[in-house]
């Protein structure tokens, strides 16, 4: 898998190989939707609310996870100057932004039935926010800026310093008294979910990191084709 | 390995890397009042300059039994199963208010003892359950 990645490789993932993809992610969403929307029961404090769960969550863990990859690959990138590393972060950079932005506004729509607001500016919320921000900085400045090395280490040190905010996204629940609840799947300890509930978040979880995998693949292909399209031109 | 120049790149992320950690450390520990979005009714005993013209919020459970309606108003106790505050508050409450639940309110701090809340934000737990399992719970109660 991880030798695909390399810039003659990705182009031999064709068509068939992101039907097949497709297909799956399909296939499990629709199956989790299913059970989330349907068969699995309201919150006895929720009610229908909690169904938005199974959204924020998974996107929530999406959106944080994609920035630790685009970080640590831009420390890589960084370091070693391996040509192919920022093509794969700023591939990562626009579905990681997404899906962090869902998990703003899934969380902001449950926050006014279950809290009572829409926003508060606790720890949790505050620093996911930062997060967002971040991955428009990191956006911006490859967009902004025209000379591809300037903007390469300007966005990869945008990327590097950010990940700072990560372990805060993390662990801001347990740190400070926040108004977002603590996490409910930990590797600690039994979760604090009951099954019926776990199990269609744990289809959506499968079903969204697929999704997101598919467009960080695709969207890393576009940048290589761009690539081999301007050398050509150019010779 | 490395070589030289990988090295070089190498220390200096990892000494802007670690400056910036430090400087972010510094910075919440400095924030830490506002970072914490709210007191609990310890924080606030144990609290000696306490400014009672600046709005707070605290927070903690509503103590069970505690809620009296009267008309538009609603009195009730905010505990951390130590020490306990008395609310008094005015307007529309949130859904999921109720006795033994989590509960975060804003407004002035009339004493130690006594909160006007002009706000209530329902504050909810890491725990999710279905119905059937409080059909169990009940049914054990019997």
């Amino acid at each position: 898998m991880i030798n695909k990645l390399f810039p003659n490789k990705i182009l031999s993932l064709n068509n068939k190989f992101f039907i097949h993809l497709i297909f799956l992610m399909i296939s499990v969403i629709i199956i989790g939707l299913v059970y989330a929307l349907l068969i699995s029961p309201p919150d006895i404090v929720q009610g229908n609310s909690v169904r938005i769960m199974y959204i924020h969550v998974p996107a929530s863990f999406i959106g944080i996870s994609c920035y630790t990859f685009m970080g640590s690959i831009s420390i890589l990138s960084l370091v070693f100057k391996i040509k192919v590393l920022p093509y794969i972060a700023k591939s990562i950079a626009p579905v990681g932004f997404v899906f962090a932005l869902v998990s703003i506004i899934s969380g902001s729509l449950w926050g006014k039935p279950t809290w009572g607001v829409w926003w508060a500016w606790d720890a949790r919320l505050t620093s996911m926010l930062i997060l967002n921000l971040l991955y428009i900085f990191y956006i911006l400045s490859w967009k902004l800026i025209k000379q591809f090395e300037k903007a390469n280490k300007v966005s990869s040190f945008i990327a590097v310093i950010g990940l700072l905010n990560i372990p805060i996204v993390k662990y801001s629940v347990d740190w400070w008294n926040t108004l977002h609840q603590t996490s409910s799947i930990t590797l600690s300890s039994a979760p604090s979910i009951h099954y019926t509930m776990l199990i269609p978040l744990l289809i959506m979880f499968f079903g969204l990191i697929i999704y997101s995998l598919i467009l960080i693949l695709m969207k890393y292909k576009i940048e290589i084709l761009k690539l081999k399209l301007k050398r050509n031109k150019d010779y | 390995m490395l070589s030289k120049r990988a090295r070089t790149r190498l220390v200096f992320l990892g000494i802007s890397l670690l400056f910036a950690s430090i400087l972010t450390f510094f910075t919440l520990n400095a924030l830490k009042s506002n970072i914490v979005y709210f007191l609990s009714p310890t924080d606030i005993y144990s609290q000696n300059d306490l400014n009672f013209n600046k709005k707070v919020r605290i927070g903690g459970l509503v103590k069970e039994g505690s809620i009296l309606n009267q008309n538009t108003s609603i009195k009730f106790t905010i505990t951390d199963l130590k020490n306990e505050i008395f609310v008094s508050y005015e307007g529309s409450i949130p859904n999921l208010f109720s006795e033994g639940k989590g509960v975060v309110v804003e407004g002035m701090l009339q004493d130690k003892k006594y909160f006007l809340a002009d706000t209530i934000i329902a504050k909810h737990d890491e725990i999710y359950t279905p119905p059937v399992i409080k059909q169990i719970i009940k049914e054990n109660k019997n």
